[in-house]
């Protein structure tokens, strides 16, 4: 009989050495992100490391993990995609203080959302490889190569933001704790989103323009009111756990497919039939449409509705093109409807071109207002208070439509009845089809 | 193709609705968007109905976010795909470049709607058609289909995965508002049937290769055997980041061959040609209806005209193009934006005239004025 004995992973480091600077903290801090991962045992493969630019994101690179080498500011984003799509992967980001400005609204969200993610920010107070400019983390009268004469900007306080933002773990340290690697461990294990705000020096730039020193870096934390250590700690659901369990009762449900309509009477069109309503959004032009559109279908028509409106939701006009048809047509616009009824003053004020294009064939619906508008086409005025019953302003479509389907006949109103009877608003839909029917009676 | 006996089996939907009906049935497991007029019935569908297949749909903090999560689930192994309008592609330029560069598959469904800037949230237009093949730096190949109707909605969305995973790489839907949200009768018998889409895969060694420079490496998924790199740097097969020219070109120039060698695999087009005919109307997406339209209009008055309909729009079909160029003297290329696809076709028509049918007001192009400059 053979033993098998496992030995645990004894580094994650590749054999190569850092590309830092001397006397640059990003290095001490990588090694105990590194000694953090052999004390939870983690598998390799099973481990992501998400980075993007700057120094720190050459840091990847130094892993035997599997790695994501994004965009500036970005890690945040593809990390949680990751995570969202296989919740069982060690995912860890490594960025800096640059990333957390261009990428602010990532870090702040990723809190928010408690995306079980560990995000390390190596922070040294500039951006260090493009020559040592400014960051959001940048202290007031630091001076840097963009703040020649001392930053005017106030410092962000990153464990602040996203600490009162939900996120489930946050630290405040620099690359010369002793205790980096457990509290590494710590954020690791820690359900939902953690960042440790990283402090270190960037001996190429940062600590040559303003005499900052290890010595002096816990006392300027203090003296800005970022205080060092663990500052939150909480007990969350980690996202894309919850996303699976929120979603757990219609897992496996039926997505929506297609559902022919039931062909039940005969049509009497021989060409393409066009109808336009101009009216006013909220009135329920486009609803009004679809329920001709579906009569249509019940009598073995093809239709199509191209409906127009304003970016404002219940404000402005709703202008609705819809071809009946009795053969298959290409998405055409109406040029001259057949059959136009303006219902309302934001209708009108975009039935121009289509009045002015119709003839004496075609027919305009409209109300009592605009009984003498200028068009060739046959005048139906039809006033909606002479209705036995007032009719509302989101009945007016349906209303003037199932009028005009009852002067034109292009298929049976009982198709009409049954599409607006199966629907949502069943009741309030036949008593407008049925006002319209007889209106003009 | 539709029957012809029995009664009709006719639906009344939108585009929108195929393009995710379609996402799904092609394996779509991953979305990620932000709210955008037109593309948003996208997003919306997608929140409701993914849970349902135990994918993953996500609201991004914004477009950049969102494709951001699309990228890193793509890689962990999801057939991903999200959806805007123009000003989203603005946003998602810098990740166009990344899936290129990380040869990551992904689905972009672009709404046109009318620019520049906010322009017509709710206005139809086709200014993208230039701005996606080229909406990243570098100038690096993509692949746009563009449906010009419902039908070819859903056919071109399944397309666009089944693309996304042949050469790894951003595959775009190009369509807009209009075929997006319009309402039409579909025959439900019209659908082309649309099975899950296959990805390739190996669980070791390296992620990349570039030999043959046309050759497509099969996928790794992060968690999926030993462990693997992405990067948007230029780099080696293992994708560690390098200066070497030698590996530098062979990337860049794998990034274009696997795609302008296999134009034979992507080429997609309606063609309805006569023998007879001098003239050819050339068109893509929504300005398709009403040159279909005005080609039966014509023909029906006695006038030979040959109609192709654009479905790939990039890479340039130019197969298809030479032979639906043959022996036309003429060439009517209406859009909705002022001749930007028809400048791809001035250069591959030699001495023929091309003529555009534009507006860039919102309204649509009609047959009548079509037919108007076929005449």
């Amino acid at each position: 009989m053979s033993t098998i004995t496992i030995t645990p992973i004894a580094t994650f480091r590749t054999d190569d050495p850092y590309p830092f600077c001397p006397g640059c903290g990003h290095g001490p801090i990588l090694d105990r992100l590194n000694e953090a991962m052999v004390k939870l045992d983690f598998d390799p493969a099973r481990v992501v490391i998400v980075s993007d630019i700057g120094c720190s994101g050459l840091s990847d690179q130094y892993f035997t993990t599997s790695a994501f080498h994004g965009l500036h500011g970005r890690s945040i984003t593809y990390a949680t995609g990751i995570k969202l799509a296989n919740p069982d992967l060690e995912v860890i980001v490594i960025m800096g203080d640059g990333g957390t400005g261009i990428g602010g609204a990532h870090l702040l969200s990723a809190a928010r959302r408690n995306v079980g993610i560990t995000v390390i920010v190596m922070n040294n107070l500039n951006f260090g490889m493009t020559g040592g400019q400014h960051s959001t983390t940048t202290p007031e009268g630091g001076v840097t190569s963009t703040t020649p004469h001392g930053n005017l900007e106030h410092p962000l306080d990153i464990c602040a933001t996203v600490g009162v933002n939900g996120a489930a773990y946050v630290y405040r340290g620099s690359s010369f704790d002793k205790d980096l690697a457990d509290r590494f461990v710590a954020a690791m294990t820690t359900p939902g989103f953690a960042m440790l705000d990283i402090w270190d020096l960037c001996t190429a730039y940062y600590v040559r323009s303003n005499k900052f020193t290890r010595a002096g870096m816990e006392e300027s934390m203090r003296s800005w009111g970022m205080e060092p250590g663990l500052l939150y700690e909480r007990t969350v659901t980690e996202y894309a756990t919850g996303y699976r369990a929120a979603h757990a009762t219609i897992a496996g449900t039926p997505v929506a497919g297609p559902r022919p309509v039931t062909v039940g009477y005969e049509h009497a069109l021989d060409r393409p039939m066009s109808l336009v309503v101009a009216g006013s959004a909220g009135g329920k032009v486009r609803s009004a449409a679809r329920l001709v559109a579906m009569g249509g279908l019940r009598s073995g028509l093809w239709a199509a509705q191209r409906d127009d409106y304003p970016v404002t939701v219940k404000a402005g006009h709703s202008v609705t093109e819809l071809w009946l048809a009795p053969d298959e047509m290409p998405l055409t616009a109406v040029a001259r409807p057949d059959v136009f009824a303006v219902i309302s003053d934001d209708g009108y004020a975009k039935a121009g071109p289509y009045l002015a294009a119709m003839t004496d064939r075609d027919l305009v619906l409209t109300i009592p207002e605009f009984a003498g508008l200028s068009t060739a086409a046959r005048v139906v005025v039809v006033d909606p208070k002479a209705a036995p019953k007032r009719i509302p302003k989101t009945s007016l479509g349906l209303v003037f439509l199932s009028a005009a389907l009852t002067l034109t006949r292009p298929y049976p109103l009982d198709a009409l009845r049954d599409a607006a009877g199966s629907g949502s608003f069943a009741e309030v839909n036949l008593e407008a089809v049925a006002t319209g029917s007889s209106i003009l009676a | 193709m539709m029957t012809t006996t029995g009664a009709p089996r006719r639906e009344y939907v939108d585009g929108a609705t195929a393009i995710v009906r379609a996402a799904i049935d092609a394996g779509c497991t991953f979305f990620a968007g932000y709210p955008i007029t037109p593309a948003s019935g996208i997003l919306m569908a997608m929140m409701r109905e993914l849970p349902k297949v135990g994918g993953v749909a996500m609201q991004g903090e914004d477009e950049i976010a969102s494709m951001g999560m699309c990228l890193g689930a793509a890689m962990a192994g999801a057939k991903a795909m999200t959806a805007t309008s123009g000003p989203g592609i603005s946003l998602y330029s810098e990740n166009i470049g990344l899936a290129i560069m990380g040869e990551v598959p992904l689905v972009i469904v672009d709404v046109q709607r009318l620019g520049p800037a906010t322009g017509g949230a709710t206005t139809v237009a086709q200014g993208d058609v230039q701005f996606v093949r080229w909406g990243t730096a570098g100038g690096y190949p993509v692949i746009v289909l563009a449906p010009s109707s419902v039908p070819e909605s859903y056919g071109l969305t399944a397309k666009a995965f089944e693309l996304a995973e042949r050469f790894r790489c951003p595959v775009f839907l190009l369509t807009d508002k209009e075929i997006a949200m319009t309402l039409s009768a579909v025959d439900v018998d019209e659908y082309p049937s649309v099975g899950a889409v296959d990805r390739v895969e190996k669980d070791s060694g390296l992620p990349y290769a570039w030999e043959p420079p046309d050759g497509v490496e099969p996928m790794r998924r992060y968690g999926d055997g030993d462990a693997f790199r992405l990067t948007g740097s230029t780099h080696d097969e293992g994708a560690y980041i390098t200066k070497n020219a030698a590996k530098v070109g062979a990337l860049n120039e794998h990034l274009i061959a696997k795609i302008e060698a296999h134009r034979d695999e992507i080429e997609m087009v309606d063609a309805d040609l006569e023998s007879a005919a001098n003239t050819l109307v050339l068109s893509y997406g929504v300005t398709a209806g009403a040159a279909r339209a005005a080609v039966a209009g014509l023909r029906a008055d006695g006038a030979p005209v040959s109609s192709l309909v654009v479905q790939s729009l990039w890479p340039i079909p130019e197969t298809a193009l030479d032979a639906a160029l043959s022996g036309i003297e003429r060439v009517v290329v209406p859009e909705l934006n002022m001749g930007l696809y028809r400048r791809e076709i001035e250069r591959v028509a030699g001495d023929r005239t091309v003529v555009g049918v534009n507006r860039i007001d919102g309204t649509m192009i009609t047959a009548d004025e079509i037919a108007l400059a076929v005449r």
